[in-house]
């Protein structure tokens, strides 16, 4: 397929058709809720009484200022939060209206259905750059015929393809920040999971591998639920659909004080303290 | 310099019965404060500070280079004579007191220590690296435990591991299972009690170095535990692994005690680790030197020579591994080193 591509450096278009997958989720985006979702870390509660829906193929936005538990909270979306020792929760989380908490479904499905982008980009050093993005495939046990055509895909839709596509063969950690979260964004998107949470994914990034990512993540919109944390009031205004804002006053535990479509959580929220947030005016 | 031979003077008039030992000290100590008085009258009182300070702090690396440069160049100067290209190629087949050093050589102590030592790492990498492995990455309550237990074995004396083996195998079924007389196989056992402590400790420092966050990663993309450290945080640490595994090598290669009544010795060639005593270099070493001839003596010594090498070699192996392709590669290539002598903080403070 590489052969094709004319000098210009056009990206041949992906076929649309799903690569199979053995052994990996369902196609589609899915719906995530949270309901009444309380998060300890021991004696500590940190966050109380969630309510938040995350609609299918739509990108919402967590905001915040820190330490309200908009980590905590979507680290319980994909049952990262139990790695912690000492960490306890309570509450739902519906995933197409399965709770992921419910007795006998493995973390291990939840969490490759539900990709996960960290605050700091984590390539696998020991690994290529091909490698990372199909280690999600060896790691989760799925099996694929088409890995070249999940290695271009999965890069294409993280748009860092044509950077990379004549050195795929070389170390992941040979890139910079900004190209090694899109890998990271990349080797999330390869197993195709149906959501995607993303932890400030772009809090050590410059302005141009974030706009980035951000073009990244209009792209997804149709194919995958995005859930992203940011601290950025701008960036949540720009990509996302919904939005929630979460807040803890001080010795109490986080609460989303409001949550809605974007457009008007930026222009007239019905809370006074979520207008003082997203205009800037505390936080 | 002018304070070196004023400070000579002086003593040399002042303390002239005191003996050699009082008239260094004496003269050390006069010559710092010369220094500091000198210095403190061009310069300034804190670059006198200064240059005390780095004084004494040369003086007492070249002290400590003293004996480790005896040592070397004494084994170096009594072994070298003896060391011929028959030693690598001959055993002691035939050799009587009469003959000179150079007669003869040490292969089949080569051949043992070879074999001794790669059946030991046969047994302790994967047993050093499963406990390492449950040391850094379990949250099991027995981690404390085994974690003073391992301490406790790398303390344990070398005679002990051979006594144990020679006391639970040996000495029971030697007469009844012919595995378990004296044989290379037994001291690679004794050899593997040795290494097992070095290369587990060594492995869950650089597991330790292993950043949480790839973990994360590997568990977020839907991998068991199992396999994230199988997959990912192996194969990120493998160079500091490797490290571990020349250093434990190092550690058992020169051990004499542990062979004593497993390997037992012998001055022929015997290629099989399963059957029959086994001679190996530090054993070749040990018998030779008390031997009441001088060529045996002398052969004692080229074989020093020659483990030395060898041990140097491994060492110096080590750390061309620990080193790794950081700069042969193009880019940022996240390495994982093996904190080594040069920066003891570093396990000083991982190892508390």
């Amino acid at each position: 397929m590489t052969d094709t591509i004319d000098i210009t450096g056009t990206v041949p278009s992906v076929e649309r058709e799903p690569i199979e997958l053995i052994g990996g989720p369902p196609p589609g985006a899915a719906t995530l809720e949270a309901r009444d979702a309380c998060a300890w870390f021991g004696d500590r509660l940190v966050l109380e009484g969630v309510d938040l829906m995350m609609p299918a193929g739509q990108v919402t936005a967590l905001i915040g200022p820190s330490g309200c538990g908009k980590s905590t909270f979507i680290r319980m979306l994909n049952r990262m939060h139990e790695l912690v020792p000492s960490a306890a929760l309570s509450g739902q989380v519906l995933l197409d209206g399965v709770d992921v908490y419910e007795r006998g479904t493995r973390a291990q499905d939840v969490r490759m259905r539900v990709g996960m982008v960290f605050q700091k980009p984590n390539p696998f050093p020991a690994m290529s750059i091909r490698d990372n993005v199909l280690s999600g495939l060896k790691l989760a046990r799925i099996k694929c015929k088409q890995k070249d055509a999940v290695v271009e895909r999965a890069l294409v839709r993280a748009s860092l393809w044509r950077e990379v596509r004549d050195r795929l063969d070389s170390p992941g950690g040979a890139l910079s920040g900004g190209q090694q979260q899109r890998l990271c964004i990349a080797r999330s998107l390869a197993v195709q999971p149906n959501v995607l949470l993303m932890d400030e994914p772009c809090s050590a990034l410059d302005p141009t591998s974030t706009g980035r990512v951000e073009e990244t993540i209009a792209e997804l919109r149709d194919q995958v639920t995005v859930v992203i944390v940011t601290h950025n009031m701008q960036q949540a205004h720009r990509v996302s659909d919904t939005c929630a804002f979460f807040l803890a006053a001080e010795n109490e535990p986080g609460r989303v004080v409001e949550q809605g479509a974007t457009s008007r959580m930026f222009s007239s929220p019905d809370d006074p303290r979520t207008l003082a947030y997203v205009e800037g005016r505390f936080g | 310099m002018s304070a070196l031979s004023a400070s000579w003077l002086t003593f040399g008039v002042l303390t002239g019965g005191i003996g050699w030992l009082g008239f260094g000290l004496a003269s050390y100590v006069l010559f710092l404060v010369f220094v500091f008085m000198v210095t403190a009258e061009t310069v300034s009182v804190t670059a006198a500070t200064d240059r005390v300070a780095t004084v004494v702090i040369v003086s007492g690396a070249v002290l400590l280079m003293i004996p480790l440069v005896w040592l070397v160049g004494y084994v170096t100067l009594k072994g070298i004579k003896g060391l011929t290209l028959h030693f690598f190629f001959d055993d002691q087949r035939g050799i009587t007191p009469v003959l000179p050093s150079t007669a003869g050589g040490g292969a089949h102590a080569i051949i043992g220590t070879l074999q001794q030592v790669g059946l030991a790492l046969v047994w302790a990498v994967p047993l050093g690296v499963l406990a390492a492995v449950f040391l850094n990455e379990s949250r099991s309550r027995w981690r404390r435990p085994v974690r003073i237990f391992v301490d406790a074995m790398s303390g344990l004396p070398s005679v002990i591991a051979g006594l144990f083996i020679f006391a639970v195998l040996i000495l029971p079924y030697a007469k009844s299972i012919r595995l378990f007389s004296f044989n290379g196989f037994m001291a690679s056992l004794a050899l593997a009690m040795m290494m097992l402590p070095t290369i587990t400790r060594t492995v869950e420092v650089v597991l330790r170095l292993v950043p949480d966050g790839l973990r994360e990663a590997s568990l977020a993309l839907g991998s068991s535990k199992a396999r994230t450290v199988w997959s990912v945080v192996l194969p990120t640490a493998r160079t500091g692994i490797t490290t571990a595994v020349v250093l434990g090598v190092a550690r058992a290669v020169g051990e004499t005690a542990p062979l004593l009544f497993t390997a037992f010795g012998y001055d022929l060639t015997n290629a099989n680790p399963f059957d029959g005593p086994q001679e190996s270099l530090p054993l070749f070493v040990y018998r030779n030197i008390r031997k009441p001839d001088v060529n045996a003596v002398e052969r004692g010594f080229t074989a020093a020579f020659v483990l030395m090498l060898l041990v140097i070699g491994l060492f110096a192996l080590a750390r061309y591994v620990g080193r790794d392709r950081q700069r042969r590669r193009v880019g940022r290539r996240f390495h994982l080193r093996l904190p080594m002598k040069g920066d003891q903080p570093e396990i000083g403070s991982a190892s508390q």
